[in-house]
């Protein structure tokens, strides 16, 4: 480019000559100049804007259609990055304390129904009926050729139903994969496992929701993708709690009593290694609720959580080992039994009369209605409440089930002096058998307050003391006496030392209005072996009668006694138990042949 | 120099597209092989789960306690009782094993006789 100066000589020469000033020639030039320059400049800035748009127009159409796909595409798992497992989806499995299955998962199919698609709906549907009985071969007809465009039809089918619906061949008969759970053991264990259902359904799978029990309870860790399916580990022994329901279903029938419990706890730990509640259920096929009458009916209702009931004499057993922990008594202080006890207008009479006085050993072993009211009202009632409290009997179980909280105990409005002394010998205040079973092992532990829970637990924490070891034993010692010679005479199991107290007390009227005469809940709460207590047992039953020696027996040690006699008997092997034999020959003098 | 320099970076982006070509095609056929085995290990699990659901329902207690009383008369199955503990003084001590024979005695023809005999 050649520069054009800005005073050219030629022109100005000329300018000169015509005398002309040759400053505007100069002003002419550079404005010229600066035109070009600006024309440039601009350009340039054109250019430079033109790019940037460029650039913008292109990141935000990458933007745009990266938010388009994502929004219309079918979500997909990330491949390349995922953390965990990506292949054990399933609801965790439920097992004993020995690795037992007592709930998995079974893959089945649904099949459901696209009636547009179908060539022959009548064909359909009469195939249809065959295979499944429940079905009507014209309500499927009508659903077939209605309006519909889809149709759920079975939401589980088997294998050999499957195949038999494909040999149908309708193309407008579908299956989808479908989790099923399992309970492969039957009614056992029903009421601790509850049972499942489904949430949210679709075609290609379905949510497998937990509705009662401890499926409902651990629902956040079944379903926790995060567990990689580790198992729910719980308590409960499955050998022996499939004895003890065979055995209290025997007892239940031949006591015709129209329901029945029982609870094995470890004293130590608090785990409940069996638990029955009669009659039950089939989880795997979940019985409705009902929707009129009394909900405790039900098969469904767990009488050990949720069945709230004045346990009677078995009670009496704290008054005592209270009012010696306080100082008040001890196991040889006389107690006076004379009856009736008049308090206001009520009076407190005994089954039996024994008499002026009996040993505090022997109110528990006579089961001294008038005796533990006398030590009772040494107690007083603010004590006895705050007692109770601690062994856990004025709160709900917190055992890990979504039932607990049903079973509230039922306490008095007024905690009177009247009150405490009819609760000392177990009425006046409902709870349920797990409520016993828990304060009956934090006597034979030793005096410490023990929590119950359903899970197995590796590395138990020692609780909170409620009672001396020494009131703890020395009340052990009480109850081994009523086996001995007292009421629980058919409690006795050679080499197990039963120690226990029972209890017979008379069933309230539903409308209030006092109690029935001929309607008893018999309960049995016992602890074996005494001389180093392992395992409580508490057996109930509910209006048990039982013709023995020419009259209806209906009290506890006719009843529920021989029951537990013959679940210890029955249980306690499975559990390892060593029967305590005494040896005929001297010890250590053993003859053997060489 | 800027003309060699220009024509080595056109050679190492071809280079780098290249290796970037076949890294993504392995990468997606690494992700194909992973995808299939999962699909494996779930058909696996699923298999082994149903397996272990047949074993659970096989092993329930009542069709245990069913086949053990059916077959009570080759089997003689009973419920686990408290005198099935026994006590360590109820077992015998193992028997001696038999001494050696050092001094045997021919009762045929005298094929060998024993050296403390031999006379």
């Amino acid at each position: 480019m050649t520069r054009t100066p800005l005073r050219p000589l030629a022109r100005i020469l000329k300018a000169r000559a015509s005398g002309e000033n040759p400053d505007i020639i100069e002003a002419e030039i550079r404005a010229k100049r600066h035109a070009e320059m600006h024309d440039k400049a601009r350009q340039r800035a054109e250019g430079r804007l033109l790019v940037l748009g460029l650039a913008f127009f292109c990141a935000f159409v990458t933007i745009g259609a990266r938010m388009g796909t994502l929004a219309s595409s079918v979500p997909m798992e990330p491949r390349a990055a995922t953390v965990g497992n990506p292949i054990i989806g399933q609801r965790s499995d439920i097992v004993d304390r020995n690795g037992r299955m007592l709930a998995t998962n079974l893959a089945t199919h649904s099949l459901y129904a696209h009636p547009r698609d179908m060539i022959d709906p009548e064909h359909a549907a009469t195939g249809l009926a065959a295979i499944f009985p429940e079905l009507d071969a014209d309500e499927l007809l009508e659903d077939f050729t209605g309006e519909r465009r889809f149709l759920w039809i079975r939401r589980q089918i088997s294998p050999e139903q499957m195949q038999a619906v494909h040999d149908i061949g309708s193309p407008g008969l579908l299956f989808g994969p479908r989790e099923m759970r399992l309970y492969p053991n039957g009614p056992i264990a029903a009421h601790i496992l509850g049972g499942a259902s489904y949430g949210r359904e679709g075609v290609a799978s379905a949510e497998v929701i937990g509705v009662a029990g401890v499926e409902r309870q651990f629902d956040g860790f079944l379903r926790d993708p995060a567990n990689e399916g580790a198992p729910l580990e719980l308590s409960i022994d499955l050998t022996v709690q499939a004895a003890s329901e065979e055995v209290l279903a025997g007892g239940m029938s031949i006591m015709s009593a129209k329901g029945a419990t029982s609870i094995l706890m470890d004293v130590h730990t608090g785990e409940i290694i069996s638990m029955v509640s009669l009659p039950d259920f089939d989880p795997n096929n979940r019985p409705r609720v009902l929707t009129t009458g009394d909900q405790s009916d039900s098969p469904l209702f767990n009488r050990a959580v949720q069945g709230v009931y004045e346990l009677g004499s078995t009670f009496k057993i704290f008054a005592v080992a209270q009012a010696m922990e306080l100082g008040l008594v001890n196991a040889n202080t006389m107690i006076d039994t004379q009856g009736p006890l008049t308090w206001g207008r009520f009076r407190i009479r005994d089954f039996h009369d024994y008499g002026p006085e009996l040993s505090t050993t022997d109110v528990i072993v006579e089961s001294s209605n008038v005796g533990t009211a006398r030590i009772a009202m040494q107690i007083g009632a603010d004590r006895q409440r705050a007692f109770l409290n601690t062994l856990g009997f004025l709160q709900p179980t917190p055992v890990e089930m979504i039932e607990a909280p049903t079973g509230k105990p039922l306490l008095p409005a007024n905690w009177s002096e009247l009150s405490a002394m009819t609760i000392s010998y177990g009425h006046g205040l409902s709870t349920s058998p797990l409520h016993l079973a828990t304060a009956y092992a934090s006597i034979a532990n030793g005096g410490l307050r023990v929590e119950p829970t359903l899970l197995r637990v590796d590395n138990p924490e020692p609780g909170p003391r409620v009672m001396s070891d020494a009131v703890a034993q020395s009340a052990v010692h009480m109850l081994r006496q009523v086996v001995v010679r007292g009421t629980a005479s058919f409690g006795e199991v050679a080499g197990y030392e039963v120690a226990g107290k029972t209890g017979t007390a008379d069933k309230a009227r539903e409308n209030g209005g006092g109690y029935y005469d001929d309607k008893v809940i018999a309960t049995f709460a016992s602890v074996f072996p005494a001389s180093d207590p392992q395992y409580v047992l508490i057996v109930t039953l509910d209006e048990p009668t039982i013709y023995t020696l020419g009259e209806d027996r209906r009290t506890a040690g006719w009843t529920a006694v021989p029951v537990a006699a013959e679940m210890i008997r029955r249980v306690a092997p499975l559990l390892g138990l060593r029967p305590h034999v005494d040896s005929a020959q001297p010890v250590g003098v053993t003859l053997t042949s060489n | 120099m800027r003309g060699f320099l220009f024509i080595m970076a056109a050679f190492a982006v071809m280079g780098l597209a290249f290796w970037a070509y076949q890294e993504n095609y392995k990468t997606q056929a690494t992700m194909r092989e992973t995808r299939d085995l999962h699909a494996q290990i779930g058909a696996a699990h699923e298999r082994l789960g149903m397996l272990r659901a047949e074993w659970a329902y096989l092993n329930r207690p009542d069709r245990l306690a069913d086949l053990a009383e059916l077959n009570f008369d080759r089997l003689g199955l009973l419920p686990i009782m408290p005198e099935a503990f026994g006590r360590v003084d109820q077992i015998i001590y193992p028997l001696p094993p038999i001494a050696p024979i050092t001094n045997s005695v021919t009762l045929s023809s005298g094929a060998f006789v024993p050296e403390d005999d031999a006379l």
